[in-house]
């Protein structure tokens, strides 16, 4: 894996291609995709880059620290925004109920606590992708 | 040869139940309830979002994506289990 040439459109093409995840995350509720599919996309980047210029470097760009953090809290975020419904006094993970403002429909704020627990799942959903590569690739190495 | 009895039986049931099941794409079906027209016409005002499949996989049906992360979670706790391994603190090959 040391062509020029891969190298080089790897370096123009993945700002965008992370770019384009983080945008299908940010907008899962107004357009189609979602945090799933945006954070697919955000950990593909990741994964590319390391396949493209070295496990060495991909590793560099993403400590095992950070994606060990992200794996843990980001669970614990998806639970925490369900307890705002408790101490509300309404059901867990409630939203409308809990007495949240839903927004203007279509607005990038719109959705009340969806768009939060989208950004949760997406960044876990990169990082999940991302572990399993690294920690795949280096027991073979 | 027990072994194979068994599962025979097991096929045959499988097979009884699936010839009971009705016919594929069929309007009259009891997957095709109300449950999804009222998901459609009902979501916006519910949840304030456009996308209805968002609204219903993060706000009618957290739950369910809740425990689909920690599958997720569980996911990479399995293969950091079972592949990583630490120089000199016990276990470990």
């Amino acid at each position: 894996m040391r062509d020029f040439v891969l190298k080089r459109v790897a370096a123009l093409l993945l700002p965008f291609i992370q770019m384009y995840g983080l945008y299908v995350i940010f907008h899962g509720h107004v357009s189609p995709g979602g945090s799933f599919a945006g954070g697919i996309v955000v950990g593909l980047a990741f994964i590319a880059f390391a396949t493209i210029y070295g496990l060495e470097r991909g590793r560099a760009k993403v400590p095992e620290k950070a994606t060990t953090l992200v794996e843990s809290y980001g669970t614990l975020w998806y639970g925490l925004m369900g307890m705002i419904g408790i101490f509300k006094g309404a059901p867990f993970l409630a939203n409308k109920l809990a007495g949240i403002d839903l927004g203007e429909l279509g607005a990038l704020s719109s959705g009340g606590l969806i768009s939060l627990i989208g950004l949760g799942v997406g960044i876990r959903v990169a990082s999940t992708m991302v572990a399993l590569f690294f920690t795949m690739m280096e027991d073979e190495s | 040869m027990i072994i194979l009895l068994i599962t025979l039986l097991a096929t045959h049931v499988v097979l009884l139940a699936v010839a009971e099941l009705p016919p594929y794409g069929m309007s009259g079906n009891p997957s095709y309830n109300q449950v999804a027209q009222r998901y459609i016409e009902n979501a916006r005002e519910d949840t304030g979002v456009l996308n209805v499949i968002t609204a219903i996989v993060l706000d009618y049906r957290a739950y369910d994506t809740m425990f689909e992360t920690i599958v997720l979670f569980t996911a990479v706790l399995a293969v950091i289990i079972t592949l990583k391994t630490t120089e000199g603190e016990g276990g470990g090959t």
